[in-house]
């Protein structure tokens, strides 16, 4: 079960992630990801401080977006997360901040 | 130590798989990190199983068994009635390659590869097993 929150906060919005994002619940997170770019927003920041899991399929939905025409800064990742993250050498593709303060500020 | 859990093939049920397998572990001792990583080898072989051999139907149902000895070897099984893809002989591509042909499924073999110390496919007549080891060093 994932839950995705999105607020509106200046130029760019912000995307909660809460919850575990699997196989069952990835397309939550693809859903709220693209409903978001389709309204017209091109600056993201996804706060995984309450991301609990996540498994390749939420990982394949991250890494879909870095690829389309938008900034995408993740913040917040827990040890666990963070770990999935490096296996994989995501950490090193996508960007990953330890707060929002300096998500905001990569932001530009 | 051996504990078995048996469920239905659908992915709401990969929250459950999650849970047993991090129950068993817990009990064990092993650290945090290592736990959180041992289950996700397991969710992205059973969700892999799930989906691509059985296409979610909840008729049929896979079984997780879970061994560890005193030394704390484990043995994941994950006992299957369908022909389970030959992961042991999967030949890790880059990330990136994997990233640019947009083939999502390659990312968690890529994990569980990383993850486990060795991956074997037994072929039994009535049944396969993917069976997934790891040494936990004793702290």
């Amino acid at each position: 079960m994932v839950d995705v929150k999105r607020i509106q906060e200046g130029n760019y919005d912000l995307l909660t992630v809460v919850g575990d994002v699997d196989a069952s619940s990835s397309i939550e997170l693809d859903n709220a990801i693209e409903e978001a770019i389709e309204s017209g927003g091109k600056k993201f920041l996804i706060d995984c401080s309450n991301l609990d899991y996540i498994s390749s399929a939420g990982l394949g939905v991250l890494e879909e977006f870095r690829k389309r025409d938008i900034t995408m800064i993740i913040y917040g990742l827990n040890e666990k997360v963070a770990n999935v993250f490096e296996i994989l050498g995501l950490d090193q593709l996508l960007v990953i901040k330890q707060t929002k303060e300096e998500a905001k500020a990569a932001l530009g | 130590m051996k504990y078995s859990y048996k469920v239905p093939c659908t992915k709401e049920k990969l929250r459950d798989i999650r849970s047993f397998v991090k129950e068993v572990l817990d009990k064990h001792g092993i650290s945090e990190v290592d736990v959180s990583t041992l289950v996700l080898a397991i969710d992205e072989v059973c969700a892999n199983v799930i989906i691509h051999g059985h296409s979610c139907n909840p008729k049929d149902s896979i079984e997780l068994e879970i061994k560890i000895d005193k030394s704390q070897n484990l043995e994941f099984d994950i006992i299957d009635t369908v022909d389970l893809f030959d992961i042991a002989t999967y030949q890790e591509p880059k990330i990136e390659d994997v990233i640019k042909q947009q083939k999502k499924g390659g990312i968690g073999l890529i994990l569980v590869k990383r993850i486990m110390d060795d991956i074997e496919i037994i072929r039994l007549p009535k049944k396969n097993i993917c069976r997934l080891t790891k040494k936990i060093e004793l702290t």
